[in-house]
């Protein structure tokens, strides 16, 4: 799917493999993990606490380089941070001694000329956060907060946004409402967007392909595209069969399924 | 069943009559929330007064409110006591700049590099178990009795929990927020002054106003062992003369000026902090 025009692979992820040490030992996050993102491709990454999701997330970020196999970002080795990934983390990390304007300005450097911007105001709007500008973020609810992080990540006009399970914190109607922000987000800037959640129904609602991870080592178990239209109806027959479809997939590769079918 | 019910409507309506009848005038005058706290001291002075003026307190070991007040009105019209309280102010004030600004230098580099970090903080660190008053004998052979050596002596008791405070500020930083500097690649200075000194800022004004109040205790300590003008030295010669008011006068004195400096520091802290919804 993707945007119209946009082919080109952004990110390109061969044999990658990744392990930690652990008090001697090491463990593996991640092994052989092989994924190919197109410019513009909503990607959703989708496996249980403790399969990598995040590892494979910070290695995109270039917060992780100490990593074995390829990964590549515009056909160069990811080995840093980089101005062209915005970050999203699952907390919104927002700089508790700045207002949301100054924030979001983070990104562009300091000085108050920066934060005075078109580019930071047109993202507070675009976050639906105008009129909270001179706001900290303690005054903030969990999902205003998250929108701020959102459009500080955003600032920059990154070419690939990485969500690290950003609603994870949100009930479930602010989490839909985010959901469907994400996707005007999306279409407004064009953006490629790698998010990771561990909710099913976020994953088929927003992706253009659900990456189904698998548990120690960390793997992708599956790639499952979802060639529905948008916006799609999360009551549809459609929806709810890749869904129950995902939902299979996920819990066959657990030794118990009926323990967590209940 | 209906029986019963009766019986209970009338225990409780007699239980009512009796409240009616036996319930007390509210005790609960209502004093204003912010000086609640004048309440306590005020009863002291008022009971502290009483046992003065009947001699059960013998007036020559503590004298009444009224005593010490009319001391400190006496010492004000006799001229000397602005110059005391002059004198500790700027041996305070020029104590706690030298003290806080040496902890400020070198707290922020210990913080931001670990190659001086693991060089220089050991050595602080051991130097921070002397007590701070073994200092005295030193400063008085190298700096004499005049001002350097008492100034000297306060900056060193504001020195350490400056030091302390901003350094545990600065290593406790959040990584998180580190983090999202790295993502938009913060070189080492920015991330310095755009995330650690910020995040640190709490710490580091908690050091100074424990410093503040060392500052105080230390110049008490330098005036009572040796000076000729300053409000430790009004509480020897009170002493020497045998007029506790004098001293009580004095004591007042530090513990008004101690709680003025220490005001102006949480109100600039606050002015910073508060914005961040941190209570200070
Ligand atoms: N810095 C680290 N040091 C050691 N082990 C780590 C480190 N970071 C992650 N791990 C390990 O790597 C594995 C994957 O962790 P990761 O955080 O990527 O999981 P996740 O899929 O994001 O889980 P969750 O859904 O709970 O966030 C875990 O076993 C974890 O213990
Ligand atoms: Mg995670």
């Amino acid at each position: 799917m993707g945007l119209a025009g946009a082919h080109r692979a952004a990110l390109d992820i061969r044999g990658l493999c990744k392990d930690f040490a652990v008090h001697g030992g090491r463990v593996t996050a991640l092994q052989d993990i092989n994924l190919t993102v197109r410019q513009g491709d909503f990607i959703s990454i989708i496996g249980s606490s403790g399969c990598g999701k995040s590892t494979l997330l910070r290695i995109i970020a270039g917060l992780e380089t100490d990593y074995q196999g390829d990964a590549e970002f515009e056909g160069e080795r990811i080995n840093g941070p980089g101005l062209e990934r915005g970050v999203v983390f699952q907390e919104h990390r927002l700089f508790p001694w700045l207002t949301v304007r100054e924030n979001v300005a983070f990104g562009l450097g300091g000085g108050r000329e920066n934060s005075r911007g078109e580019s930071v105001r047109e993202h507070i709007d675009l976050v639906g956060l105008t009129g909270f500008e001179q706001a900290y973020p303690h005054q903030l609810s969990g999902g205003m907060a998250q929108r701020a992080a959102i459009a500080r990540a955003l600032v920059n006009r990154p070419q690939v946004l990485l969500l690290d399970e950003p609603f994870g914190a949100l009930d479930a109607l602010t989490k839909i409402q985010m959901q469907e922000e994400v996707l005007r987000i999306w279409r407004a800037e064009g953006a490629t967007m790698v998010l990771v959640t561990h909710d099913i129904d976020e994953a088929v609602f927003l992706g253009d392909r659900v990456v189904i991870m698998s548990n120690r080592p960390g793997t992708i178990k599956r790639i499952i595209p979802v060639d529905l239209p948008r916006p799609r109806d999360r009551g549809s027959y459609e929806f709810t069969h890749l869904r129950s479809a995902i939902y299979a997939e996920f819990f066959r590769q657990e030794d118990k399924p009926f323990a967590y079918a209940i | 069943m209906s029986n019963g019910q009766e019986t209970s409507q009338e225990t409780f309506a007699a239980l009512e009559a009796l409240k009616e009848h036996y319930s007390l005038p509210s005790l609960t005058f209502s004093v204003p929330r912010q000086v609640q706290g004048l309440v306590l001291p005020v009863v002291i002075a008022v009971v502290w007064e009483a046992l003065a003026q009947t001699g059960i307190l013998p007036a020559n070991w503590l004298p009444a409110p009224s005593v010490v007040v009319a001391t400190l009105l006496e010492l004000l019209r006799g001229g000397e006591l602005l110059g005391h309280i002059g004198v500790t102010l700027a041996r305070v004030v020029s104590g706690f700049l030298i003290g806080a600004l040496a902890a400020t230098l070198l707290g922020g580099v210990t913080g931001s590099s670990p190659l001086v970090r693991r060089v220089l903080d050991p050595t602080l660190q051991a130097l921070r178990s002397i007590p701070s008053m073994a200092w005295v004998p030193l400063f008085l052979l190298w700096l004499g009795i005049h001002e350097s050596s008492k100034i000297a002596l306060i900056a060193v008791g504001v020195f350490f929990p400056v030091y302390l405070n901003l350094l545990s500020g600065i290593l406790t930083v959040d990584r998180k927020l580190l983090e999202v500097g790295q993502v938009f690649r913060l070189d080492r200075v920015q991330q310095v002054r755009r995330v650690i000194l910020p995040a640190a800022l709490p710490s580091y004004l908690v050091g100074l106003r424990s410093g503040l109040g060392l500052g105080w205790m230390f110049v008490v300590a330098a005036e009572i062992m040796g000076a000729s003008r300053g409000l430790g030295f009004l509480m020897i010669d009170g002493q020497m003369t045998g007029r506790a008011s004098v001293i009580i006068a004095s004591i007042v004195l530090f513990a008004l000026f101690g709680k003025l400096t220490d005001l102006v520091l949480e109100r600039a802290a606050k002015g910073l902090l508060g914005q961040r919804g941190i209570e200070f």
